[in-house]
């Protein structure tokens, strides 16, 4: 199922189980009939996105998580090096490298690229998220 | 609706270095079944990390002294860079570890085949590639090499390595012949020996060297080449040691420069000296730069030419008319800006030209979809492209022979993915 085809459909809601189980892990993946969706877990935030990369269509959610790395540069404006973020996540994608801020799906660079969100939000203690199914 | 069980659910796991190829690369055997199962895929330029077998190439050196130092390295400090002279940017193309398919090592269970073949045969059948043609990655760097006969014994062993103990194997695995640019009489022994091999379909020249490929002393290296009627190859490649790129503090902006800069070296002396009426049938292949300093090196050289003819006396055309009649490998495609993109393929004459390649597993490696998707192609001008300018390029049967995307995605393991 392609990103155009879950936009077009009916959809449907499926819980993946409580929120506070899921939370203690970072990120799943599942394949719910044939669509990779990866979900991810920040905090009490939640968001999912689908498995499809923007730049070549690859496994995005299934890369590794790194923090963003920042380019550290003092109030004189001189260089003190490559830090790693305490706040901001990226989800890499294993293909070529592409990173996404996890909160946001965005690429830190080029805001225009972005992963295909999918609507994902805590119910009664319960992470259900909203599948759009293709036209018949 | 809401369901409490999710029909056909399953948990993927993370692709790392270890996962298998065809798990890695299903999305591409999935664009494969939906778009271009049907077309005949070459791919001139992959490389199957032949580092995991650099010690087969080690032990095949004729040379009794290299080989005992070679095998010593092997089992102590040097592993599997015996003898080579890595630079310190190949440890760094995954990224920290962000790109797990560079350098991989999967684990291959099948002892009926080499298992170079085995793992080549995962990445051909899960990109709906038709055809492979390797490259040694780890010998990139080799032009550069202080000592000329290290380049030499290592050339004729890993030579010796992809006639005996690959191609046979599997036909639809294709090499160019490696040659020792630095010693161009080690070369003429080279192409002598192995030059109509079944399986060698060219010969490559790996461009990172600082040698002028218009020197007297190729001439007759050239014209044996094109008596053979098979395409002479540069493959580009980066050096961070070179001057010039040691002011460049990450690796991104060496890799960026430096893969176009040897072959545009290379292009200039070829084109100013008047090469291509020298050898007016020898084919050139300009491999591994993408194809954004095509454009660049046009303009630039025909805008010199018009104004300085006596300094390229031997020229009767344009620059650009003779680099319009060369080929091109299209990894790594610069795909940001599709206008510029679309008009440089037009001033290359891309669909006569320009041959697909992947440059698997590297880092930066280009699927076939990077070329099928292109919006402006003609469905012809895809299919050249993909395969059908090699197979003219390399004289190569056109018959299918990969297996079904469909059969791919059916039979891989799915450990992730
Ligand atoms: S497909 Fe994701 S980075 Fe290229």
């Amino acid at each position: 199922m392609s990103g155009a085809d879950m936009a077009a459909g009916t959809s449907r809601q499926i819980v993946l189980g409580r929120h506070d189980e899921l939370k203690k892990r970072q990120r799943m993946v599942i394949d719910v009939d044939g669509t990779g969706i990866g979900v991810y877990f920040v905090g009490e935030e939640v968001r999912a996105y689908l498995n499809i990369c923007p730049h070549m269509g690859g496994p995005v959610c299934q890369g590794k998580i790194m923090p963003r790395t920042l380019e550290l540069v003092a109030d004189n404006g001189k260089s003190l090096g490559l830090g790693f973020s305490k706040e901001q996540l990226h989800i890499v994608c294993p293909w070529h490298g592409f990173e996404f801020d996890m909160l946001t799906g965005r690429h830190p660079i080029d805001k225009n690229v972005g992963l295909t969100p999918i609507p994902v939000q805590v119910s009664n203690g319960d992470v259900v998220l909203t599948v759009r199914e293709p036209r018949p | 609706m809401t369901e409490h069980s999710i029909p056909n659910f399953r948990e993927i796991g993370e692709i790392t270095g270890s996962t298998d190829s065809r798990d890695v690369l299903a999305h591409a055997t999935r664009q494969a079944a939906r778009n271009f199962d049907d077309y005949l895929i070459v791919d001139v330029d992959a490389h199957v990390s032949e580092d995991h077998f650099w010690s087969e190439i080690i032990d095949l050196i004729d040379n009794d002294v290299l080989r005992q130092i070679g095998q010593h390295q092997v089992k102590g400090f040097g592993g599997s860079n015996a003898l080579l002279n890595i630079s310190p940017g190949l440890s760094l193309q995954s990224v920290g570890g962000r790109i797990g398919h560079q350098g991989r090592r999967e684990p291959v269970n099948d002892d009926s085949v080499h298992r170079f073949i085995s793992t080549a045969r995962r990445s051909m059948d899960a990109m709906g590639l038709d055809y492979q043609v390797v490259f040694p990655s780890a010998m990139l760097l080799l032009g550069m090499h202080p000592q000329d006969e290290i380049e030499v014994a290592l050339a004729k062993a890993f030579n010796r390595w992809m006639i005996e103990r690959i191609l046979p194997i599997d036909s639809r695995m294709k090499g160019l012949l490696y040659l020792p640019f630095n010693s161009p009489e080690a070369c003429e022994e080279l192409v002598e020996r192995y030059g109509d091999t079944e399986g060698i379909i060219g010969f490559t020249v790996c461009s990172t060297r600082n040698k002028p490929v218009h020197h007297d002393c190729y001439m007759r290296l050239y014209s044996m080449i094109q008596e053979l009627d098979k395409p002479l190859a540069f493959h580009s490649g980066y050096h961070w040691g070179d001057p010039s790129f040691a002011q460049l503090n990450r690796f991104l902006s060496m890799h960026a420069l430096s893969f176009t800069h040897y072959n545009q070296i290379h292009l200039t002396n070829w084109i100013v000296n008047a090469m291509p009426e020298r050898f007016p049938k020898l084919n050139m292949l300009w491999v591994e730069s993408g194809l954004a300093w095509i454009p660049f090196l046009m303009q630039r050289l025909d805008h010199e030419v018009l104004m300085r003819p006596s300094e390229a006396p031997g020229l009767k055309r344009l620059p650009s008319e003779y680099m319009r009649e060369m080929y091109y490998t299209s990894q790594p495609l610069e795909r940001t800006n599709m206008k510029l993109l679309e008009a440089t393929m037009e001033a290359m004459n891309a669909e006569t030209q320009l041959l697909y390649s992947s440059d698997w597993p590297h880092w930066d490696w280009d699927s076939p979809a990077t070329i099928d998707s292109l919006p402006f192609l003609s469905e012809q001008a895809k299919r050249n492209i993909l395969g059908l300018n090699a197979a003219r390029l390399f004289k190569l049967d056109t018959a299918r022979r990969k297996p079904l995307a469909e059969d791919v995605l059916a039979n891989r393991p799915k450990t992730a993915s």
